[in-house]
C-alpha cells in the first residue's frame, strides 16, 4: 500500500510539478489516506489524470465536500474543497484538496463524474462555494429562500429560518 | 332501549351529542417522520390498539382525517409541507404533537429543525418522551377526547367564534 502511494506521489509530482502544492501521507501526518493539495488551476487535470490514466485508476468519486478554515493560522485561504476518490482495483482511497478564498470559484467536475453534480450543489448550499461551469448551480438541501450558508463558521448555530408557505417550484422542473 | 325491549330515550344538548360523536371517531392522519413514527405504529397495532378509542381508521388523505399526529422531527424544509397538509384537512381538526422533537425540537437545537410545530400550526395536545411510550399516546388521545367532549379545542373554539360572528350578522 505504502509503495503504491509513494509511486503515485512521485508520478503526480513529476507530471504536475507546479500544481501539487503539498502532499501528506499516513505515518508522517495524522491522516488515514494520502492527501494532495492541488492548486485551483490544476485541479481538473489532476482529477482527470487520476480517473482515466491506467495505473492510477481512482475512477470512483465518493464525495465532494468542504471545510471552513475561518480563524485558522493560515490566512491565505478560507475554505478547502475536498474530493474523496476511491479505486476499486486497488481498494484504496485518496483525498484531493483545493484551497480557495471567499467568493472564489472552483471549476466543476461534472464532465468527469456525473456524481459531482449534486455533491457540488451541496457544497454551494452549505458553504457558498460556487463551481464555475456547473449546469444547475442551485441549492439542493435548504429552501430556495434561505439566506446564508449554514455550515459556514460565521453562520449562527441557531439561525432558524422557518417558511410556512411552500417554495415556488423551479420552472425548469415543470417543463 | 330498555332491558325489556321497551323504547326509552334520554335528553341532551345537540352540541354535546355532536362532540360525543366527534370524540369517539378521531380518524388520525399519521405524519411520521422518524423514530416516533415507529412508536406511533406500535400504539396503532393490536397490542395497544388505539382503535378501542375510536381512532379506528388511519387515513393518509388529509381530507378524510380529523386528527393530525405529527410524530417526529420536522425539519425546516418539511415545515411548509406540514402546514399544507394541515390546511387541507377539513374542520373540525385536531393536532397531536408526538414526542420531544415535534413539541420543541428536542435535542436538535440547530438551524435546520423547527423548534416545535406550534410555531407553524395550533397544537391541541403534546405527548412528551423520546419517543413516547404507547401508553403515553393513548393517555394523550384520552385527554384529547375529554377536551373534544368539552368543546375546548382550537378548531372547536374557532367554530364557535365563527358561529357567533355569523349570528351577529
Amino acid at each position: 500500500m505504502r509503495e503504491d502511494w509513494l509511486m503515485l506521489i512521485a508520478e503526480l509530482k513529476s507530471r504536475f510539478t507546479s500544481m501539487v502544492e503539498e502532499v501528506r501521507i499516513p505515518g508522517e501526518y495524522s491522516t488515514d489516506v494520502p492527501i494532495f493539495y492541488v492548486k485551483k488551476e490544476g485541479i481538473l487535470d489532476v482529477l482527470q489524470y487520476l480517473k482515466t490514466v491506467s495505473g492510477s485508476g481512482y475512477e470512483f468519486l465518493s464525495d465532494i465536500t468542504a471545510t471552513d478554515e475561518m480563524g485558522g493560522e493560515e490566512k491565505t485561504h478560507r475554505f478547502e474543497v475536498v474530493y474523496q476518490l476511491f479505486s476499486h482495483q486497488r481498494k484504496s482511497r485518496i483525498r484531493v484538496k483545493v484551497r480557495v478564498k471567499e467568493n472564489e470559484e472552483v471549476p466543476t467536475a461534472v464532465h468527469l463524474w456525473n456524481a459531482a453534480n449534486w455533491a457540488e450543489r451541496e457544497v454551494w448550499d452549505m458553504f457558498g462555494i460556487r463551481f464555475s461551469g456547473h449546469p444547475n448551480m442551485r441549492r439542493i438541501l435548504m429552501d430556495s429562500r434561505w439566506k446564508g450558508h449554514p455550515l459556514r463558521k460565521d453562520y449562527p448555530l441557531r439561525g432558524y429560518q422557518i417558511f410556512p408557505t411552500p417554495e415556488e417550484p423551479d420552472p425548469k422542473l415543470l417543463e | 332501549m330498555g332491558k325489556d325491549g321497551a323504547p326509552s330515550y334520554f335528553t341532551t344538548r345537540l352540541e354535546e351529542f355532536v362532540n360525543w360523536g366527534r370524540k369517539n371517531a378521531l380518524w388520525p392522519l399519521p405524519f411520521g417522520t422518524s423514530c416516533c413514527g415507529i412508536e406511533m405504529m406500535a400504539s396503532l397495532c393490536s397490542d395497544y390498539d388505539m382503535s378501542r378509542f375510536g381512532a379506528e381508521v388511519v387515513r393518509f388523505s388529509p381530507r378524510q382525517s380529523d386528527l393530525l399526529i405529527v410524530a417526529g422531527i420536522i425539519v425546516s424544509k418539511m415545515a411548509p409541507v406540514l402546514r399544507t397538509v394541515y390546511d387541507q384537512m377539513g374542520d373540525p381538526k385536531w393536532v397531536m404533537s408526538f414526542g420531544a422533537c415535534a413539541s420543541s425540537g428536542g435535542i436538535f437545537n440547530v438551524y435546520s429543525v423547527v423548534q416545535g410545530i406550534d410555531t407553524i400550526l395550533p397544537v391541541d395536545v403534546y405527548v412528551p418522551g423520546c419517543p413516547p411510550a404507547p401508553e403515553g399516546v393513548i393517555h394523550a388521545l384520552m385527554r384529547l377526547q375529554e377536551r373534544v367532549a368539552k368543546g375546548e379545542t382550537y378548531s372547536q373554539r374557532r367554530e364557535v367564534a365563527a358561529r357567533h360572528q355569523k349570528s351577529l350578522g
